[in-house]
């Protein structure tokens, strides 16, 4: 089951540079497990605890997984996650 | 150093003063690698919020799907202060992801008459603040 993920500039030092790797998993968090594999480093930065981390943005094709079933969304084969972190700030 | 226009300098400062006493938030976009700053995107800051802002998750994909497919990046990230002085705080520092861009900060507090109108660029990289000069030309 080959699932594209979509890897922002701040977590490409994990990905040898790559915008895009496959991986494999029929949740989320399967996936990201499967993504350590081959890419040590990057799940701590996108779960923490068990969940997604707050200012992490993960979307399923075009759908924030937040509205979906966050961590434990399935996922089929071909589908595309994007991850973004969130841009945000604020004055304290 | 960060150069920009003139009218997009002005329009950051718009738009600042029009969401105050909200934090207003957005991003210049420009070709990938030449550091110019062209695209003028303001953001809806989903926070509502005098303290905070966060660009709309949905609005987030958008944005960046659609720089990368014109070959771009965010070459400001824009927000305003609106009660202190435009300076990185430590929640600015710690969500700040794009080590490439300039983070422009600009201050509202001035509306109440406490001081002139501040707008300061900024490099954050690995939670490290270094403040740069900032010129406005009126065209590159």
């Amino acid at each position: 089951m080959a699932i594209e993920v979509r890897i922002p500039t701040i977590l490409r030092q994990y990905t040898d540079g790559q915008k895009a790797v496959e991986g494999n998993g029929d949740t989320l968090a399967a996936l990201f497990a499967d993504l350590e594999t081959r890419h040590a480093g990057i799940q701590a930065r996108i779960v923490d605890d068990g969940k997604l981390r707050r200012f992490v943005n993960v979307y399923l094709n075009d759908e924030d997984v937040r509205f979906l079933d966050s961590i434990n969304t399935k996922l089929s084969d071909g589908d595309t996650v994007t991850i973004l972190p969130a841009v945000a700030g604020g004055s304290v | 150093m960060l150069t920009l226009t003139q009218a997009l300098h002005d329009r950051i400062v718009a738009h600042a003063r029009e969401d105050h006493p909200d934090e207003a938030c957005g991003v210049v976009a420009g070709p990938v690698g030449t550091g110019r700053p062209e695209r003028f995107i303001p953001m809806l800051n989903a926070a509502r919020s005098p303290t905070f802002y966060e660009f709309d998750s949905g609005d987030l994909l958008k944005l960046y799907r659609e720089m990368d497919d014109r070959d771009e990046e965010p070459v400001i990230i824009y927000h305003s202060h609106t009660a202190t002085e435009a300076y990185p705080s430590r929640t600015d520092i710690s969500y700040a992801n794009e080590p490439g861009a300039h983070y422009v900060l600009v201050s509202t507090a001035d509306a109440d008459g406490a001081g002139p109108f501040q707008f300061r660029s900024y490099r954050i990289v690995d939670g490290e603040v270094t403040e740069e000069e900032v010129r406005v030309v009126e065209a590159y």
